[in-house]
């Protein structure tokens, strides 16, 4: 059991907020040595698995390109096209905002972000259509709907992510299961992550959904003025 | 070939940390200049030069790097992204096309790995090549933005940069230290080897669960694969592919669910200003059981 430290250092680290580098350092380093490996094989296999591992660090080759567009307003344009959504109720802004932001992990686009578009954006329009589509909107409403606003930005960044073909969860998969002797390649991967994107995606539809029945049981629906 | 590609690719990516470095080091408003250019030139030279030096050395490097950050050496210097106005003007003048460089990254990955023998990252190499020249020509940046806007956000992303290929180090180390015999046998007590279904709920949930104490799934997923994954899923015959792809989704379930995620979860219910600090994970947590029950089902019926 004692060589179950490392998983515990871990734990605590996280608890803790402790320096994950050094924590994870830490944990394999005393692993090692209640395991029985010597100082030199704990840092022999270190070494060589932080170099056979290279490949999950590429996505370095990318910054460049996305600070050069970024500094011409790649950010600015994506809001601009997520203020552009009309849906009728908040349960349609967050599910279409679901959409486009999946859409956006699966091509590695690292467009979202609670900061620079839940808050100022999704929010707002999420609120905006719960204005007019239901009566008297309530305090306890605005902070459900603001939960489910945070709600779509994980539910979509998580679950589209490792479509994208060298996407960290996908490198650290194809990694993990190397160093336990298992082979797959980064396209099988993220070709077996396809079926539960599409899952989330229509599963968050229908929890969008349900969110707007309840918003118009417990409110009241505003009729549209003859329109249907 | 594909060797010699990645190779090169290393090769880049360590240019990437390298120029990080340097511009750290020309920084003078930098909070942690010397530091942050001794942890950035280290990570370049083990890039490079990482496969011809024993590997004990880079075990050091990696060391002095860990105890460059444990004393908070490693910090975000003074670069800036342009104006809040010109960022606008341009937006409006390029419009959709800036999403073109960005798209042409992902879509060369998937094509070189999907048609030639070259694999995903030798085309995300390439992909990232031909988009930083698409972006170059469009825009008509100097290209000394290259490594000026590569070191800016590689300074952002910070130290956490390495922190997935040093999990797969740490889940190598766990292998040869034996944990995953230890949480495998404590296990077999109470699942009988052999019962698939008992296998794939065991993984799952240990996923989820090891997720929720930890905050952070890609550490769990080291932990549980050895432990739970190989002894009663992999060694079953499953087909790795997708039971590691929804292992380690099996495990942002857990993510929704847990104030530990505290960027995910804590930090946008402070950022919306809720009344409750949990509120965010209370709207995630239905959907979080249900997509772990989907999972369950999910890898039973594709992976075998």
């Amino acid at each position: 059991m004692i060589r179950l430290i490392g998983v515990l250092i871990i734990i605590i680290g996280f608890i803790f907020k402790l320096d994950i580098i050094a924590v994870v350092l830490t944990a394999g380093i005393i692993t090692g040595l209640v395991g029985g490996l010597s100082l030199n094989e704990i840092l022999k296999t270190l070494g060589e698995a932080f170099i056979t591992n290279r490949y999950m660090s590429l996505f370095l080759v990318t910054l460049p390109v996305i600070g050069i567009l970024e500094r011409y307003g790649l950010k600015e344009r994506a809001a601009a096209l997520i203020k552009n959504i009309k849906a009728a109720t908040p349960g349609k802004v967050l599910t279409t905002y679901t959409l486009i932001r999946e859409l956006a992990a699966a091509f590695s686009l690292r467009l979202g972000g609670h900061v620079q578009f839940i808050r100022p954006l999704v929010f707002p329009m999420a609120e905006g259509a719960a204005k007019v589509s239901y009566r008297d909107l309530d305090e306890h409403s605005i902070e459900q709907l603001k939960g489910y606003a945070a709600s779509a930005e994980n539910f979509a960044n998580f679950f589209g992510q490792n479509v994208f073909i060298a996407a960290g969860g996908v490198l650290l998969i194809v990694g993990t299961l190397s160093e336990l002797g298992v082979e797959v390649t980064p396209l099988q991967v993220s070709k077996a992550s396809l079926p539960i994107a599409i899952i989330a995606f229509v599963l968050a539809a229908v929890y969008y959904n349900i969110l707007d029945r309840r918003l118009a049981h417990r409110l009241g629906k505003i009729s549209q003025g003859g329109k249907q | 070939m594909k060797t010699i590609l990645l190779e090169i690719l290393y090769i880049m990516a360590g240019l990437v940390a390298l120029f990080t470095a340097y511009l750290a080091l020309q920084d003078k408003k930098h909070p942690t200049r010397l530091g942050s250019t001794i942890f950035w030139a280290l990570l370049a030279f083990a890039f490079i030069f990482g496969k011809y030096v024993p590997a004990q050395l880079v075990a050091v490097i990696l060391i002095v790097m860990g105890v460059l950050t444990a004393l908070n050496k490693v910090q975000f210097g003074s670069q800036k992204n342009s104006s809040p106005e010109f960022r606008q003007e341009k937006s409006n003048n390029f419009k959709n096309k800036l999403f073109i460089p960005a798209l042409s990254i992902a879509v060369f990955a998937f094509g070189i790995a999907q048609f030639t023998s070259l694999g995903g990252l030798v085309g995300l190499g390439i992909g990232a090549f031909v988009a930083t020249i698409i972006a170059l020509v469009m825009t008509g940046a100097e290209a000394s933005y290259v490594a000026y806007d590569g070191s800016r956000l590689l300074q952002q992303v910070g130290s956490a940069s390495i922190l997935p290929q040093l999990l797969a180090a740490l889940g190598s180390l766990f292998a040869a230290a034996g944990v995953g015999d230890v949480i495998a046998s404590s296990i077999s007590g109470v699942i009988p080897q052999g019962n698939i279904l008992l296998g794939v709920i065991a993984y799952c949930l240990g996923m989820a669960l090891f997720t929720i104490i930890m905050g952070n799934a890609f550490a769990a997923f080291a932990v549980i694969t050895a432990g739970i994954g190989m002894p009663f899923v992999y060694s079953q015959g499953a087909d790795p592919a997708v039971a590691g792809a929804l292992a380690l989704t099996a495990g942002y379930c857990g993510t929704l669910m847990t104030p530990m995620a505290a960027n995910f979860n804590i930090v946008p219910a402070a950022i919306l200003e809720t009344n409750n600090q949990n509120r965010v994970i209370i709207s995630q947590f239905a959907f979080a059981l249900v997509m772990l029950f989907i999972h369950i089902i999910l890898m039973y019926w594709l992976a075998f």
